[in-house]
């Protein structure tokens, strides 16, 4: 019985990392019928202490092939497909609807929010795992009604703001425990075990041993807000996943606009003023108690001292539903250039 | 109160601490931030979200609890 229901199973691995590997190896050990395996990226020496699938003698070879080709070694009844290209808004809704459970093993932000929107849009329950350092998360999302990512993390952080594994480091038997429980969590859902981790966050810390597992709320305006994308998803740049809560502005396409308003985000002491374009002045750590000054019959355009605290101030009101909301790109400085200009 | 607040992955870069006990008597989760971005102003650069009681809690939120996470998002794998 629970046999046939792991021959009878699809499922999607993206990334085939230091989460992808033990993810894949128990999986197909399982018995899953059908995998799918999505990774660009060649084997280097220095992926060896935590991708433990691959050895010497792959080393330059393609991911998604070389874990296949072990794979088929540890179990060659299944069939396993080798995705050996980027997963991108344009091929991801195709690949998501041949598979019954999608499982995120990659190592950026921008994928990340690709694979969660994707699994929303084509409703596939979405195994997530990501680890830091010494850290580790999991979750299950779009279970069952159950919350999205972007229910915990609406907004995607900056780029660069946070390193990846191969340039901080991690110590390799943490993506392999993190992998295990994603692994965990699909045979659940496959099998119909337990109680999925839906609607929670588990956070391990290899370093003391201690699990915290939080509650997640879920927040049908996030998920709307994805949903609302479905017929243009798959003509956007990868970019746009990432991109998608901002709409940044130059001065001069600003002061085109009509019926604006300006809200600047500085906090109170920061110079130059900009009293040219009469602003309201809200600092960003206080924007959500504020959002009766803001004036819904207008386009607003926000500003900051480079364009950084404006993003995060245009991501905050559209989480609050207010719209036509603009990020200026250079800040408070790009102002008093073009008026000393013209 | 005195608040046992808990952080996260790269935010302990931050705080240099994973732990502690912080004595906080104002009214929200937003009036928390403030209090905490004044302790550690590199905080605010950081992208997080708060729990209170293991539940992921919004900004307007009335501290009525002890148990404080702050939670930044992963990429790595």
């Amino acid at each position: 019985m629970g046999q046939d229901k792991l021959t009878q199973a699809k499922v999607l691995v993206i990334g085939a990392g230091g989460l992808g590997c033990p993810i894949l190896q128990y999986l197909a050990a399982a018995g899953i019928g059908t995998l799918g395996i999505v990774d660009f990226d060649t084997i280097e020496e220095s992926n060896l202490q935590r991708q433990i699938l691959f050895g010497m003698s792959t080393l330059g070879m393609n991911k998604a092939l070389a874990a296949k080709e072990r794979l088929e070694d540890i179990n060659p009844t299944i069939s396993i497909t080798a995705y050996q290209e980027r997963l991108t808004n344009k091929n991801a809704i195709s690949l998501f609807n041949k598979y019954d459970i999608i499982v995120d093993g990659t190592d950026n932000f921008t994928t990340r929010y690709l694979i969660s929107d994707a699994s929303l849009i084509t409703h596939k329950p979405l195994v997530y795992g990501a680890i830091y350092k010494f850290e580790g998360q999991v979750s299950v999302f779009n279970y069952q009604d159950g919350p999205s990512y972007r229910c915990i993390f609406p907004t995607p952080p900056k780029a660069g703001s946070v390193a990846n594994c191969s340039e901080v480091g991690v110590l390799g038997v943490l993506p392999g425990i993190v992998g295990s429980m994603q692994a965990n969590e699909v045979l659940k859902l496959i099998l119909g075990l337990g109680n999925v981790l839906s609607g929670k966050l588990l956070c391990y810390n290899a370093l003391t041993a201690e699990t915290m597992t939080l509650t997640v709320p879920k927040s049908d305006i996030e998920i709307n807000k994805i949903l609302n994308q479905k017929d243009t998803f798959q003509n956007c740049q990868e970019e746009f996943n990432c991109e998608l809560n901002f709409n940044e502005i130059s001065v001069k396409e600003a002061l085109q606009k009509e019926n604006i308003q300006f809200i600047d985000v500085r906090e109170t002491h920061e110079q130059p003023k900009v009293d040219v374009i009469n602003p309201i002045q809200i600092p960003l750590s206080e924007l959500e108690l504020h959002l009766d000054k803001i004036d819904s019959e207008k386009e607003k355009i926000i500003f900051c001292q480079s364009g950084i605290r404006s993003k995060k101030a245009v991501a905050i009101l559209q989480k609050n539903n207010i719209n036509n909301c603009y990020s200026l790109k250079e800040g408070a400085i790009s102002i008093l250039e073009h008026y000393n200009q013209n | 109160m005195n608040l046992n607040i808990k952080y996260f992955g790269m935010l302990t870069e931050v705080t240099q601490c994973q732990e502690e006990t912080f004595l906080f008597s104002q009214s929200t989760v937003a009036d928390l931030l403030k209090a905490l971005f004044s302790k550690y102003p590199l905080l605010e650069e950081r992208d997080f979200q708060v729990a209170q009681m293991q539940t992921l809690v919004s900004k307007d939120t009335i501290i009525s609890n002890t148990e404080i996470a702050l939670l930044p998002p992963f990429a790595g794998g």
